[in-house]
């Protein structure tokens, strides 16, 4: 194997990369909700603090359960997003992908909720079954939804499902943010992302106040400051997979690099905006929002694109 | 504990007191309710036989961090009726007016708390915010945040100034302001309108059937109120609403409390004002209490409480019976929490209001820069008393 591939998986734009960014926009999410909400909030380096002080605490494991499985899925869901940002991450920044890659993205980020599932599952707590419960009820609502969002690109680019071709087809035709069938389809990605990341007002499966944490609960030590990461790391996948389908990627040439920071900037704020003015749903509440709003109104975008509006 | 059957406590980031039920759940309904209080038993009725009349209304107001002026109130009353002690008018005045604000400090507390609870954390931190001023203007009247120690039997311990009046007035209307608004956006807001609205219903019955008190009742159309009922304290000779809902949801006690809270700040305005005229002594020198029995009744945030007290002529209680609105409220869970799914079973425990205190001021923060709590806390609070006295009335 090449070692340049090593590279790109563990530096940039893979693992490493990804999660510095993560923990430093986590920061800037927490900085801007506690103004929000008149509070000082926490210094530049507390989500870094957090995740290293939990790597040196101890690992407690509950006797019943699969012991083999809750250990297990935090690490499998975090190779699986450092996958995941690696193949967003070589699209945007070398343009480089392969055929075919959009629908692996689709199915590794359901691998990530599957996983929050099995180790939730795997404690026999109570409140992680239920939560591990909750998150499956979501997976359904958000999922359909999501992948109508993907596929308003893959229409409006003339059936491609590569993430080079996709960039192109928006450098050569404009953003597909522009059109109408685009813009929809970016609202309801931005409402589908924000139920992936579990954030309010879809942080029905932690629910905090009701099931404590849920799938989360039975956690400690190394593998829950990796579950930690990979909620950081989500603040980068999504939004740079929001950037790319819709809004034509990065161009670093330039005035390009202030537009790249813009736009990214724009979805994280907006993500915070819809976060700290929702209280949290009930999970029926959001089951009826995406299916019975967000998954037509999907398929409106769609059937625009097909139309070519 | 079978796999259907989740556990509410003893310690649970829900009440973060020691409160304990069990809900019996067919996947995410609630389909019973298993009610078990008395974690947290601390023998005040025994503790208060022990001590002299003086003393056990201080012990009283240690019931409750939040209900620090109500069952004092309620205390004295009960004494006072061994004997019908007439208290000055200038200190009925004076209860009512700390009473009254009490209120509106609880009410914002549960509003914040009510907004956690539902996962919304902005509309926690500005409940909270806007119920910083009422505790300043607690610390302006009484000295303390929390736990006034302004009773006594025949009157009050603690006088309001002429000169604190005007900047008390001051705080009140932009209290009132933010409260306005909150109001405005408890109407407006459809996201708190649909996850509120029909959740939780107490029906009248109900609430007659379990003797629920304070909003809890009024929420579900019970137009009780001590403070209209009996003659006690200022209330008589105030001009206030007793605001009645009908529903009996949790977003009727939301809208109840919020309006009630705008009562409580009509209320304490025309106490001040009356504070202006109304000259004389603040207690009645109360030499001894003659053998007898009495109860006091007091109107808190929560709802009625009760103080039962039996005296044989010396300076202490015999008997103490303390009844706080809580243990009559909490048994409600039952008719409302059952068939409805666990978000909603949990925010209905909540909206009859369980209390709890937090009084730490742990970390000051001055121009963007944090100091931990090494320095002495009562410097800090000293620094602050002077500050606040230096904007309110200049000193």
């Amino acid at each position: 194997m090449n070692p340049e591939y090593l590279f790109f998986l563990l530096i940039f734009p893979g693992l490493l990369f990804t999660a510095v960014l993560g923990l430093s926009v986590g920061w800037i999410d927490r900085k801007v909700s506690a103004r929000f909400q008149f509070r000082v909030g926490p210094p530049f380096w507390q989500n870094f603090n957090d995740f290293f002080k939990l790597l040196g605490k101890e690992t407690i494991i509950v006797k019943e359960g699969i012991h083999s499985l809750f250990l297990a899925a935090p690490f499998i869901a975090f190779a699986t997003l450092a996958f995941i940002a690696t193949l967003i991450g070589m699209a945007l920044f070398f343009s480089r992908g392969f055929g075919g890659d959009l629908l692996v993205i689709m199915y590794l980020l359901m691998v990530y909720s599957v996983m929050i599932v099995m180790g939730g599952a795997a404690t026999g707590n109570v409140y992680s079954s239920i939560g591990a419960g909750r998150e499956i009820k979501l997976l359904l609502a958000d999922e359909l939804a999501f992948i109508l969002v993907c596929l308003v690109p893959i229409i409006k680019s003339g059936y491609q499902v590569n993430l080079e071709q996709l960039l192109l087809v928006q450098a050569e035709q404009g953003v597909f943010i522009g059109s109408v069938s685009g813009f929809i389809a970016f609202v309801i990605g931005l409402l589908c992302i924000q139920a992936k990341m579990t954030l309010p007002p879809f942080h029905i499966p932690e629910a905090e106040t009701e099931i404590v944490e849920g799938p989360f609960m039975e956690y400690s030590g190394p593998p829950l400051a990796f579950w930690k990461l990979n909620h950081f790391m989500m603040y980068v996948i999504l939004p740079f997979l929001l950037i790319l389908l819709f809004m034509g990627g990065f161009n670093f040439q330039g005035i390009g690099i202030l537009w790249a920071i813009l736009k990214y900037i724009l979805i994280i704020v907006l993500i915070i905006i819809i976060k700290n003015t929702n209280p949290r749903v009930r999970i029926d509440t959001a089951l009826n929002f995406f299916w019975k709003y967000a998954t037509p109104l999907a398929f409106i975008a769609l059937i625009l694109a097909v139309l070519g509006v | 504990m079978n796999s259907n059957t989740i556990p509410v406590g003893p310690f649970h980031p829900l009440l973060e007191e020691a409160e304990y039920f069990n809900l019996v759940v067919d996947g995410e309904t609630v389909v019973g309710i298993d009610l078990d209080i008395g974690w947290m038993h601390r023998g005040h009725e025994f503790i208060s036989e022990q001590k002299t009349f003086t003393q056990s209304i201080y012990l009283v107001e240690r019931i409750c961090g939040i209900c620090s002026s109500s069952h004092p109130i309620a205390c004295v009353h009960a004494i006072e009726d061994v004997d019908n002690i007439e208290i000055p008018l200038r200190a009925r005045y004076i209860r009512t007016l700390v009473g009254e604000l009490e209120r509106i400090h609880s009410h914002l507390l549960w509003m914040g708390l009510a907004g956690h609870f539902i996962g919304y954390d902005t509309l926690w931190m500005w409940a909270w915010k806007y119920r910083e001023p009422v505790l300043q203007m607690f610390e302006i009247i009484s000295g303390n945040r929390n736990h006034y120690g302004m009773m006594r039997v025949g009157g009050v311990a603690k006088d309001v100034d002429a000169e604190k009046i005007a900047g008390l007035l001051e705080i009140l209307d932009m209290v009132e302001k933010k409260m306005a608004m909150l109001a405005g956006a408890a109407n407006d807001d459809p996201v708190i309108k649909s996850r509120l609205k029909g959740v939780g219903v107490l029906k009248h019955d109900d609430a007659v059937n379990f003797c629920a008190v304070g909003p809890t009742s009024r929420a579900s159309g019970i137009p009780a109120d001590i403070r209209k009922s009996e003659d006690i304290d200022a209330y008589s000779l105030v001009d206030f609403n007793v605001i009645v809902m009908q529903n009996g949801d949790v977003y009727d006690k939301l809208v109840l409390r919020v309006l009630e809270t705008l009562e409580s700040i009509k209320i304490c305005r025309q106490c001040l004002q009356k504070l202006k005229e109304v000259k004389g002594p603040i207690v009645n020198n109360v030499k001894e209490i003659s053998p007898g029995e009495g109860i006091g009744r007091y109107e808190a945030p929560r709802g009625e409480v009760f103080h039962y007290v039996r005296t044989d002529g010396s300076n202490r209680p015999i008997r103490h019976k303390v009844r706080a609105p809580s243990y009559v409220n909490i048994p409600t869970y039952a008719a409302s929490c059952v068939g409805i799914p666990i978000a909603d079973a949990l925010i209905t425990t909540a909206a009859v209001d369980p209390c709890y205190c937090c009084t730490e001021r742990s970390l000051r923060v001055y121009d963007n820069k944090r100091e931990p709590m090494q320095i002495d806390l009562l410097k800090l609070s000293r620094e602050k008393t002077e500050r606040i006295r230096r904007d309110i009335y200049g000193r």
